[in-house]
């Protein structure tokens, strides 16, 4: 027989190292919430870091003549003539005249390459505005190409990228910079165009507005549709096998992948009923199915929460079923019922890959104005933009990401305040 | 409350059509509310000498919506059927009527003369330089078009008056409007219910209609164990490469390796995080940590795609060549680990739920034993929880395997089989977008192949899915 000694110093030397353990697996459980919440800090630090140029465009002021005879306009309500009229030649004028030392084919072209091949059309555009200005010298702030715009912007930041550009081009940028004339501007443009190759003209507003439009659609369809489900399978279901695969289907079809949806919308909605490719219709319908689970399920929560008694005692006053339900029952369950639907809706807004299965994929340079106007959505424009080959666009990917989380940022939020504010604890 | 098949379909054409559909839809509505005040007063009116409403069944609201229903619920019924068939019956009336010059002989052909024909006759190809057999159809079409749209409007018209004629008439005072009206609102509320079946059985049929067609031209013996895959198609015969082979078991090692990389990252950093904020945690940590993790949630699989194809994957390359590893710049890898941050809150949610659900009971039982707090935790609590622990984790598998955008950006586009997780491979879902994004005719093998990727999809992410949620279920009810 041992010595009690010697238990306690074996108990002694095992209790220590039982406390290391735990000691231990505390820090295993520490060191995954830091990596998760690194995760999330590297994220969104990451994609502001990249991002946050894009909401500022560079800008080269040059002095424009308005010349009647360099763009070959006489009468500005002619539109065959605004058609044919040589707008590209106006920039390209005003920088031979703020460079005039500049000779040589190429040197000429790679001046002309400093502003971005659009601005001749926004020169076209301020023309036709103020049709005064024909024939008149203005001094005016110009959209610069994406390659001189990343290059000015990474050269303020004390780091220069100039991959793109030549050596007399840099000159050109340091010359303007010394005389003031080249700016970043706040970017409009990033919020009130369409889509367009040009990294320097492309905007958001098509993508938004296509992603408002469907996301409208998905609303009026799965909100009411969704609804209607959960308070039948709540409160009029009778328990049988029909309603129980009812709700097997309705908590598979949440946990379907949702390419699939969009491989359903391809051969039902498109080779099926001929539903044309692109428009937010197809989308808002594929959305509608694919959210509907998440609708159904939050839905029929809410409904459950209401307490019994708020029943008993409608039918107690001699309330149908019905009456019962939709005067006092939907009412109490509503802002869970809102919260699901807000839940939903970010879900939809968010996603992407059924929506390249039904051609949502297109390059639109037009903004969509109704339900059967060719579209595309705000995260397949990321996807676009993603998959672009020029520098500039990794900025306005990012740029774009941030407002697509800032809109899934707020519709979240709100739906955590509307569950806190109006929900009501039996 | 109109019903999926009257408000989708209504959208489902071009714009004239669209049009007119809008029109009688807001017509058909103005009805109802007419019917509805119709009906009412009438009751009223039926009940003022027999003294007050008292002497009805119902109140006299149920009378008026009983004569709405009436009046609009088969109108929408029929303008849904009729545009969702009304193309097609035209189409093939004007087709099956064509001079014979231009009569179509297989599918291709009839495709294309009903494009150009519809085409003429929508007035987006000039009438210039045809020939008059098909000038002839397209005014055929144009006439026959002319022909529904006015039916179709006098048809909905004559409906609903008499939908709304006879709702009004069979109002009287021992009529039983309420229970008529709830009935048929029960029956609305079943179709709505209902919906997530048709769903279900769209997605299946529509899959395996594709499938089965593919597996007439690939038979599914090479599909499921072919080891090669290259889904080109020739467009000459004598191509390099001409015939396409979709030996798909490459797509599945590597929709398996990115899986098992998400799995590796997601499963002990989100059971353990879940561990520590369930059992280890002060209130103030978990209240804030908590919500902090679930933004992960919230976050589009696009975003992480950028962040995976843009950021992690050349860190990714960086770091394996500063230690003499080759490592690609599409690597499963980068892919893998992006797709398991992902999945983090989605683990650590699961299985917080169920962490929690153990009864206090059983840990205090552990701890008045002597056990340390890890110990109760390892001992105790994870295997009391490991049922709902495994179900989350196979719902977590069945997230990842059916993730697309991810892997669509950051992983790549060649099949290879190989198990190292430095090198790029492709999978199932991105060779599903490769495979129908853009313009594609229908009945050829490359498309009719990406049904078949789905349903192999589709019938995995099931089985998972139905095993988890049975097993998760089964867990729940055992501590209840």
């Amino acid at each position: 027989m041992s010595k009690p000694v010697d238990h306690l110093n074996k108990i002694k030397h095992s209790l220590r190292r039982r406390n290391r353990a735990e000691a231990r697996f505390r820090w295993y459980g520490r060191v995954a919430v830091f990596i998760g919440l690194a995760a999330v800090a590297v994220l969104f630090g990451d994609i502001i870091s990249k991002g946050h140029g894009a909401f500022q465009a560079t800008y080269i002021n040059l002095s424009v003549a308005y010349n009647q005879d360099l763009i070959g306009v006489d009468n500005l309500t002619d539109p065959d003539e605004l058609a044919m009229g040589n707008w590209q030649a106006l920039p390209k004028a005003a920088l031979r005249a703020q460079f005039p030392e500049v000779s040589g084919r190429s040197d000429k072209r790679k001046l002309s390459g400093l502003l971005s091949s659009g601005a001749g059309y926004d020169l076209k555009d301020r023309l036709l505005a103020n049709p005064l200005l024909l024939g008149e010298t203005e001094s005016i702030w110009l959209l610069a190409d994406d390659d001189i715009d990343t290059y000015y912007k990474s050269w303020l930041a004390g780091d220069a990228y100039a991959a793109r550009l030549t050596d007399k081009q840099i000159i050109w940028i340091e010359q303007l910079h010394q005389q003031g004339q080249i700016r970043l501007q706040l970017n409009t443009n990033l919020f009130t165009r369409g889509d367009s190759r040009e990294p320097e003209q492309a905007g958001i507003r098509g993508a938004v507005m296509g992603s408002l439009l469907t996301l409208v659609l998905t609303l009026m369809l799965s909100f009411p549709i969704g609804v209607s489900a959960a308070i039948y399978l709540e409160e009029f279901a009778p328990k049988n096998r029909w309603t129980d695969f009812i709700e097997v289907n309705i908590n598979n079809l949440a946990a379907v992948p949702s390419i699939i949806f969009g491989l359903l919308g391809l051969a039902i909605f498109i080779n099926f009923f001929h539903v044309p490719r692109s428009v937010p219709i197809v989308g808002g319908l594929v959305l509608t199915l694919m959210t509907l689970p998440t609708i159904i399920i939050t839905s029929r929560a809410a409904i459950k929460s209401v307490p019994p008694s708020i029943r008993q005692a409608a039918l107690g006053m001699g309330a149908s079923k019905y009456q019962t339900v939709l005067h006092h029952v939907l009412p109490l369950a509503l802002p869970g019922m809102l919260t699901g639907a807000i839940i939903g809706m970010a879900q939809a807004l968010g996603e992407t890959a059924p929506l390249l299965m039904i051609g949502m994929v297109a390059f639109i340079v037009d903004i969509p104005g109704s339900f059967t106007d060719p579209a595309t959505v705000l995260p397949v424009q990321i996807f676009l933009w993603a998959d672009s080959p020029e520098r500039a666009f990794i900025e306005k990917t990012s740029a774009a990401i941030m407002v697509l989380l800032t809109f899934l940022i707020i519709m979240n939020t709100s739906a955590v305040w509307l569950r806190k504010r109006l929900e009501r604890r039996w | 409350m109109p019903s999926l098949n009257s408000w989708a379909y209504l959208f489902l054409k071009g714009s004239t059509s669209s049009m007119q559909a809008t029109n009688l839809l807001i017509l058909l509505l103005g009805f109802g509310v007419l019917a509805f005040y119709l009906g009412r007063g009438r009751s009223l009116a039926i009940a003022a000498p027999l003294g007050g409403i008292r002497k009805l069944h119902s109140l006299p609201s149920y009378y008026g919506m009983h004569a709405a229903l009436w009046c609009a619920l088969p109108s929408l019924f029929l303008l849904g059927l009729w545009l969702m068939f009304d193309e097609s019956v035209i189409n093939s009336l004007v087709i099956g009527s064509v001079a014979a010059d231009i009569a179509p002989i297989d599918t291709a052909t009839y495709n294309l003369l009903l494009n150009k024909v519809a085409n003429l006759a929508d007035g987006i190809l000039p009438r210039k330089g045809q020939t008059e057999s098909i000038l002839a159809a397209s005014d055929h079409m144009q006439s026959l078009r002319v022909i529904s749209s006015w039916s179709l409007t006098a048809l909905l018209l004559a409906l609903s008056t008499a939908g709304l004629f006879w709702g009004w008439s069979k109002t009287a005072s021992d009529f039983r409007a309420r229970p008529a009206v709830e009935k048929v609102m029960q029956n609305l509320l079943l179709a709505c219910a209902c919906l997530a079946i048709f769903t279900t059985l769209g997605i299946v049929l529509s899959v395996l209609f594709e499938s089965i067609q593919f597996f007439r031209s690939v038979p599914i013996y090479d599909f499921v164990f072919g080891l090669e895959w290259s889904p080109q198609t020739a467009i000459r015969e004598d191509q390099v490469g001409s015939s396409g082979s979709f030996g798909a078991v490459p797509l599945f090692v590597g929709t398996l390796l990115v899986s098992a990389v998400a799995m590796v990252v997601a499963v002990p950093v989100g059971l353990m995080s879940a561990i520590y904020l369930a059992e280890y945690a002060s209130k103030n940590v978990r209240n804030y940590a908590k919500p902090a993790l679930e933004v992960l949630a919230g976050i589009p699989t696009v975003v992480y795609g950028f962040f995976a194809a843009l950021t992690v994957a050349p860190f990714l390359r960086d770091l394996g060549s500063s230690f003499g590893l080759t490592v690609s710049s599409e690597s499963a890898l980068a892919a893998g680990g992006v797709m398991g941050i992902m999945i983090i809150p989605f683990i650590s949610s699961l299985a917080d739920d169920v962490i929690t659900a153990v009864p206090q009971s059983m840990r205090d039982g552990s701890l008045a034993m002597g056990a340390t707090k890890s110990e109760t935790v390892r001992r105790v609590v994870i295997p009391a929880a490991l049922p709902g622990i495994v179900g989350g984790i196979m719902l977590a598998v069945s997230r990842a395997i059916g993730e697309t955008m991810i892997v669509v950006m950051a992983a790549g586009m060649a099949a290879k089989l190989t198990a190292n997780p430095l090198e790029s491979v492709t999978t199932v879902t991105v060779q599903i977008v490769t495979l129908l994004t853009g313009d594609q005719e229908f009945d050829s093998p490359k498309t009719l192949a990406a049904f078949a990727l789905g349903l192999m999809l589709f019938t995995v992410t099931l089985l998972l899915n139905i095993f988890a949620l049975h097993i998760v279920k089964k867990y729940r009810e055992q501590y209840e």
